[in-house]
């Protein structure tokens, strides 16, 4: 993959995720992670290759058949991505509203996971008053709420104490028991070992898989 | 079609504060070109109507009165009812020579000594009889007499009040156009303004027409402000000329009124201008997100 006429960013990589698999994506600054993350939630074509997505060859599908896929792919951005000028519960029913889900399941879908990552008292905030750690709940949150297929977040943990960062990564581990298959882009070494999953490494634009590590240290 | 819920703020954006007003102007000029138009067509089918198959015969008395204009006339009537294809000739009363001539010269001016032709108004039975050659009968039979052939001007009449009408047409095209430009343009600056928006909902997998939809919510609801207050104003407008109008003596001004059907077609403008407005908004929309991925 490369960027209009640049350099490719992301060569000969290939692989496979099984539904219902849990997968830590790794590699220093630049090495590709987020023009990894980007293909897999349909946000750009790949220059050359194949992306086989819940069965569909992406680049053999018409564009208009693209967004019933792209609703099965929950996101959590690094930097988040809230809008400014709603609030923490019309942030995260958007994804809802998207698929056309009714009002009244929305708000109550909606306030029920708030109050699950501790956002109970802050529905009706606007993410400019939220802590940056209540900011990536909310983030959290709106990639859950319909609960996807797929789950790709980049850095999810980066701005939150580790309490915190754990609870969510139990969130995610919740989210993987109902079947659904995560991608968790991080730096944080401490929290892959300890929860051990498979991790693919991305050095150079390349990728290596390890697999599950089996000295991982669960926390229940 | 409303929503209480944008996604998209695009409440917030300046564009869009002045659309209402450049809708507003543009309905509102679109409305007095189509009621000029309207008027205008009026009056010349009017002309038209009450004026084809007329002639009207000028019989102007003589300075020494001999003969006298009531022989005049005789004889001119005589020379009218021999002639085939005339169905009426009737020389007009004094009362209707009088509001004729009311507007220009006051009331009682037939009383005067002022020589005023007599007019013989002449019904043709059908088709276009030889004007030129009754002309010349007339002529010979009463000097002076003068034959007005309303057919020869009604016609410079009747282009003129058309090619006026295809101004006004002409008009409301433009303002059509100019108001068509203005919604592309607040259309394209809200996609730039919010493109990251725009791309984070399309990312989650809203379909284009979810997008789009947003957008012509918006300039709808832009619009029918915008097209209320041109009405109102048009509206006000048209009141104030009819009731200036009617302030002039008789026969100055052109028939003003509209009929129902030409008031409702004049009211379907600002609906016609917010459905525009917000189909444009849409296919603007629909067209960008078409090179999104």
């Amino acid at each position: 993959m490369r960027y209009g006429t640049g350099p490719e960013v992301l060569r000969d990589v290939s692989f496979t995720l099984e539904p219902g698999t849990f997968h830590f994506l790794t590699g220093a600054s630049g090495a590709g992670k987020s023009s990894l993350l980007r293909l897999m939630y349909l946000a750009h074509r790949p220059s050359r290759g194949l992306i086989t997505m819940f069965g569909h060859d992406v680049a053999s599908l018409k564009r208009a058949e693209l967004p019933p896929l792209r609703r099965r792919i929950g996101v959590v951005f690094q930097n988040f991505r809230l809008l400014d000028h709603l609030s923490a519960l019309d942030n995260v029913a958007l994804p809802l509203r998207v698929a056309g889900a009714k009002e009244g399941q929305v708000r109550e879908h909606v306030a029920e996971l708030l109050s699950w990552v501790g956002l109970g008292d802050h529905l009706h905030d606007k993410p400019a008053t939220l802590s940056g750690g209540q900011q990536q709940r909310v983030a959290i949150a709106r990639a859950v709420i319909t609960r996807p297929s797929l789950l790709l977040a980049d850095e999810p943990t980066g701005n939150v104490d580790d309490r915190i960062g754990m609870r969510l990564l139990h969130l995610f581990e919740e989210l993987n028991k109902l079947g659904t298959t995560i991608v968790i882009a991080t730096h944080n070494e401490m929290l892959i070992e300890r929860f051990g999953y498979a991790r693919m490494v991305l050095d150079k634009g390349m990728l290596q898989h390890l697999p599950r590590s089996a000295a991982a240290t669960r926390i229940a | 079609m409303f929503r209480t819920h944008y996604d998209l703020p695009l409440q917030r954006d300046v564009t869009g504060r002045f659309l209402p007003w450049i809708i507003a102007l543009m309905v509102y000029l679109a409305i007095l070109a189509l009621a000029g138009s309207m008027v205008l067509s009026d009056m010349a089918q009017r002309w038209d109507k009450g004026l084809a198959g007329t002639l009207t015969i000028q019989v102007p008395p003589l300075p020494d009165g001999t003969p006298t204009l009531d022989a005049r006339i005789q004889s001119a009537l005589g020379v009218l009812h021999a002639t085939p294809g005339i169905s009426k000739a009737e020389p007009l009363k004094p009362e209707q020579m009088a509001s004729l001539l009311e507007p220009w010269l006051g009331s009682g001016a037939l009383s005067t000594d002022l020589p005023v032709p007599a007019l013989i108004d002449v019904t043709m039975s059908g088709g276009r009889i030889d004007v030129r050659g009754l002309a010349q009968r007339l002529r010979a039979a009463v000097p002076g007499v003068e034959v007005d052939d309303h057919a020869a001007w009604l016609k410079d009449v009747l282009a003129i009040a058309r090619a006026v009408e295809m101004v006004a047409l002409g008009v409301v095209a433009l303002v059509g156009s100019a108001a068509i430009a203005t919604v592309i343009f607040v259309s394209r600056a809200g996609l730039a303004i919010h493109g990251p928006v725009v791309e984070l909902l399309h990312v989650m997998g809203a379909p284009d027409r979810y997008i789009a939809r947003q957008f012509q919510s918006h300039v709808l609801g832009l619009a029918v402000r915008g097209g209320l207050a041109g009405t109102l104003l048009a509206a006000a407008t048209m009141f104030a000329l009819t009731r200036a109008g009617g302030e002039f003596s008789a026969g100055l001004m052109p028939d003003m009124s509209l009929t129902p059907v030409q008031l409702l077609a004049l009211a379907g403008v600002p609906l016609t201008a917010a459905v525009l407005a917000a189909v444009t908004s849409r296919l603007t929309v629909m067209r960008a997100l078409a090179r999104l991925p």
